[in-house]
């Protein structure tokens, strides 16, 4: 092209111009096709984020709902045989009570809890008379139903031999059958349950006795790996609540405190501008390092106990607090120097200035950064997973101190499950719920922000 | 009487020693001549701190140190056949002799000499409590009379109360401090302790990386070679940035230059969003949707690509990092000067070539920073690989297979129950402290860069 431009005769005006109006074809495609590749770069941008939040959607949702069988329950005293409740003698010591109490426990687990939930099954198939089969038929029921029927004699004693209408879960497998995430025309071999199972289970849908209720266990059950169809979320869920917690009692406090230091009182000197780096440089380190010094620190220096959300809370507060201050510092530049040079000028001292003006003003910045930060801090997983908060722990926590995990770490947890069928769609479950979380407390950040900014 | 509630009769002496600041300033400004130095609330303020702080600190060094100090006594005191007991047996007896002190007991009978160690810890503990709480009630009282005492016009309290004000601000501060010097002191002492396993020169440039588990024997240690990790991280850093770079760059453009504001104002908080997903959902996208999608799309085409793979792992993390991208893009396109551009496009250059030969040229070394931060980020991210690449610590280079990291073999390592005397989990932190390096050099020269890039145009 160029070449042409230099041989071509300078005189003839056509040829320039068919050269010129060549050449700007030519640039106004390259112009349209810079401006294609733009749009669709945002597109992609958007489009995966469609994806990703169809795709868990999608998978997620139905896992709200669950079988469940809704039917009469016979509390059969020939099957339950206990002794009375024991009750505190005189002079015993509570340690004693509580061994005769465990024993009593014991003796009410020992009851053939199965035959129940047999006899109950049995009521609506009376087809069924084979022993075999009968036994066979407990595999509708998640296996931790008879703990919960034993759990309800243990605070009643007064339900044996009293007919009750309740809502047992279904197994998993057959959860993931009638919902059809497993291929219904697999052969018997790749089935996870028996033939006749799995016709029962399809008669009892239709009959209504199993229905799709509301599941209400993933929210109030802890995980559980001995009866699938009743893990749930609650554990998690008081974990990061814990640590949610302390996350807002340490970092928020301390950064905020740090950045008004940073910004107000610190002498521009060495120190401080260490503290600056410093800062800039810990905004910016893998968050699985911090999990690393929680190992090493607060775990094997101070012994403080494995998987406890106290560590966890620790940990991630450390993490959260450069955002915080960072957050803070901006805020605080933003306010206008007139604003400290008013009340510096009728008197106030600086602390003064500080806690009477200028912080009332910074305080709906500082409370967006603050929320970001924890809500970025209770969707962190890596740290968690290096201070033992991988455990299996089949209890809600009562307190801070008590092993317990965290929402991402049971989503770490869930989606290794072997039962995938199952435990994809509770994943997904639990990740909405997560998400959840995180948006709201997002929405909350950006309506403060909306609310109360104020420009300068 | 409970820690919680000592805590708070605490405050509740507090307060009240503020009131009582409060009304003897008043009556001392009442009486003098002298104008008083501070206002009446700064006294109060002073007094209920002078109350409270001295009783906080020895309530906090109490509960600190007496139950080692009752142990020892209790221990000292057993009989001296039992004092050979060691571990788990001494833990299990102290225990007992706790139960029994608390009045909870034990459900067997027990011996006559942890009855009376019982009895011993018992009377120990009360005195302790007590002992305690007389302590802090007489620093409590101390502290409010002397410093009621001390009120007159003359006592500048208010300086006083500001000078503990900006003690606690300079203690906040230095914590990030400490954060630092906590990480890097764990990181180096563990990573050493490592080396006194492994030679330092076998981790580095080792090309096999196989742990095998700490309970096969001690002669037989495993190789702990660093370079597939570290290789494997590379692979799936530079396909997250092929992906991450290219879109991330061409959005910003879009945004700065072509974008109606309509498009902007939905399209940007919306790519934002990307950046707020934690990363473990990031995960197990890859793991559902992303892994098996490649997998297929490899079976159409013909090719072997696995759904745990670099190349999974690698997409997913870049549509991750592809806000963190296009944001600090869309910063350094729009602080380039109107001037420039207009000088561009006056001389009759599209807004396309103006884009690619002015914009974007003088907008190079800001870019390169957030590549540079951008590739931080990839480098130390974790979950996602965790669940997408398939953890197999081999050299190889092909991205269709799996491979493994420098974090997935942290988690692999120190998961599962932490016992910090072998090489097998000790190696985490020589893998941490390598990371750590890496990330902050590139932070440093990122952030270097795209300071100096803002003083050129400021």
């Amino acid at each position: 092209m160029h070449n042409d431009d230099a041989s071509a005769p300078r005189t003839d005006p056509s040829t320039q111009r068919r050269l010129v109006e060549r050449s700007l074809a030519r640039r106004h495609g390259a112009e349209k096709r810079f401006r294609a590749a733009g749009l669709a770069a945002v597109f992609f941008g958007l489009g995966m984020v469609a994806l990703l939040f169809a795709s868990i959607l999608a998978k997620g949702v139905p896992a709200f709902w669950q079988a469940t069988v809704v039917t009469e329950v016979y509390f059969d005293p020939e099957i339950i045989k206990v002794d009375p409740r024991p009750v505190a003698q005189p002079g015993e010591t509570p340690a004693q009570l509580h061994e005769r109490e465990m024993a009593w426990q014991t003796q009410l687990t020992m009851a053939n809890w199965n035959r129940i939930i047999e006899n109950t099954l049995a009521a609506h198939l009376p087809e069924v008379t084979d022993a075999r089969a009968r036994a066979r038929l407990r595999q509708l029921v998640t296996s931790g139903e008879r703990f919960v029927l034993r759990d309800r004699v243990i605070a009643d004693p007064a339900l044996i031999g009293q007919r009750l209408t309740l809502k047992l879960l279904a197994d998993a497998n057959v959860d993931v059958w009638l919902k059809g995430n497993i291929d219904r025309s697999l052969p018997d071999s790749q089935q996870q349950l028996a033939p006749d199972v799995r016709a029962w289970a399809d008669q009892l849908h239709e009959r209504g006795v199993i229905q799709m209720k509301f599941n209400t266990t993933l929210f109030g059950n802890p995980d559980s790996r001995s009866s699938l169809a009743s893990a749930g979320l609650a554990g998690a869920f008081v974990g990061s609540l814990f640590m949610m917690a302390i996350v807002i009692l340490l970092a928020v406090p301390v950064g905020v405190a740090s950045a008004v230091y940073l910004e107000e009182f610190a002498p521009r000197n060495r120190f401080t501008d260490l503290i600056e780096v410093n800062i800039n440089n810990l905004a910016a380190v893998p968050s699985i390092i911090f999990g690393l010094l929680g190992a090493a620190v607060f775990i094997n220096w101070f012994h403080m106990p494995l998987s406890a959300p106290i560590v966890g809370g620790l940990v991630l507060s450390l993490m959260t607090l450069p955002t915080v201050i960072i957050a803070t510092r901006s805020t605080l530049q933003a306010i206008p120097p007139s604003i400290r040079q008013a009340a510096l000028g009728i008197g106030a001292s600086k602390v003064q200035m500080i806690l009477h003006h200028v912080l009332p003003l910074a305080l709906p910045g500082i409370l967006t950064g603050a929320i970001i930060g924890v809500a970025q801090a209770i969707g962190e997983t890596a740290p968690l997973l290096l201070i033992g908060m991988s455990a299996f722990v089949a209890a809600v926590p009562a307190t801070p101190f008590d092993q317990s995990t965290a929402l991402p770490v049971q989503i770490y947890l869930w989606q290794g499950n072997e039962l995938r069928n199952f435990f994809e769609a509770r994943t997904s479950a639990a990740i909405i719920v997560l998400l959840g979380l995180m948006l709201s407390l997002n929405a909350l950040a950006i309506w403060l922000r909306k609310r109360f900014e104020k420009r300068w | 009487m409970n820690n919680w509630v000592l805590i708070c009769v605490l405050l509740m002496l507090m307060a009240l020693a503020y009131q009582f600041g409060l009304a003897r300033s008043r009556s001392v400004a009442g009486q003098g001549a002298a104008r008083m130095h501070s206002r009446p609330g700064y006294y109060g303020l002073l007094v209920a701190l002078w109350c409270g702080l001295p009783a906080l600190a020895v309530f906090l060094l109490w509960t600190l140190f007496e139950p080692g100090i009752i142990r020892s006594v209790v221990l000292n005191q057993l009989p001296p056949d039992l004092a050979g007991l060691q571990g788990n047996e001494l833990e299990v007896l102290l225990r007992r002799i706790e139960q029994i002190a608390s009045g909870f007991g034990v459900s067997d009978q027990p011996a006559a000499f942890e009855l009376a160690a019982a009895e011993r810890m018992r009377s120990l503990q009360n005195t302790g409590r007590l002992a305690m709480i007389a302590s802090m009630a007489v620093l409590c009282v101390a502290g409010l009379v002397w410093t009621l005492r001390r009120i007159d016009p003359q006592l500048r309290a208010r300086n006083q109360v500001e000078s503990v004000f900006q003690a606690l601000l300079v203690i906040s501060s230095t914590i990030a401090i400490l954060t630092t010097i906590g990480i890097v002191l764990s990181m180096v002492g563990e990573a050493l302790h490592f080396f006194r396993f492994v030679n330092p020169a076998e981790f580095f440039f080792g090309t096999v990386w196989n742990p095998r588990f700490s309970t096969t024997g001690a002669a037989d240690q495993g190789q702990f070679g660093l370079l597939p990790l570290l290789w494997g991280t590379l692979m799936v850093s530079i396909i997250a940035l092929l992906v991450a770079v290219p879109a991330g760059l061409m959005t910003a453009v879009y945004m700065a230059e072509y974008a109606p504001a309509w498009l902007r104002a939905v399209a940007k908080p919306v790519i934002e969003v990307l950046a707020g997903v934690p990363t473990i959902v990031y995960g197990f996208f890859a793991l559902i949707t992303v892994g098996p999608f490649f997998s297929v799309l490899g079976q159409t085409v013909g090719i072997d690509i696995r759904a745990t793979s670099a190349l999974t792992a690698g997409v997913v993390m870049g549509i991750m990092i592809i806000p963190f991208v296009s944001s600090l893009s869309d910063d350094i396109i729009t602080q380039v000067p109107r001037a420039m551009r207009d000088g561009s496009l006056g001389l009759g250059a599209t807004k396309s070539e103006t884009v690619r030969k002015v914009v974007l040229p003088a907008a190079l070394p800001g870019i390169v920073g957030a590549f540079l931060l951008a590739a931080s980020r990839a480098i130390g991210e974790t979950m996602i690989v965790v669940l997408a690449a398939g953890n197999s610590p081999i050299l190889h280079a092909n991205p269709f297979e799996a491979v493994s990291t420098v974090t997935v073999t942290i988690v692999n390592q120190l998961t599962g129950d932490t016992d910090f005397a072998s090489p097998q989990s000790l190696v985490a932190f020589a893998l941490g402290l390598t990371l750590f390096v890496i990330t902050l050099s590139l932070n440093i020269v990122a952030l270097y860069i795209v300071r100096k890039y803002r003083e050129q145009y400021e």
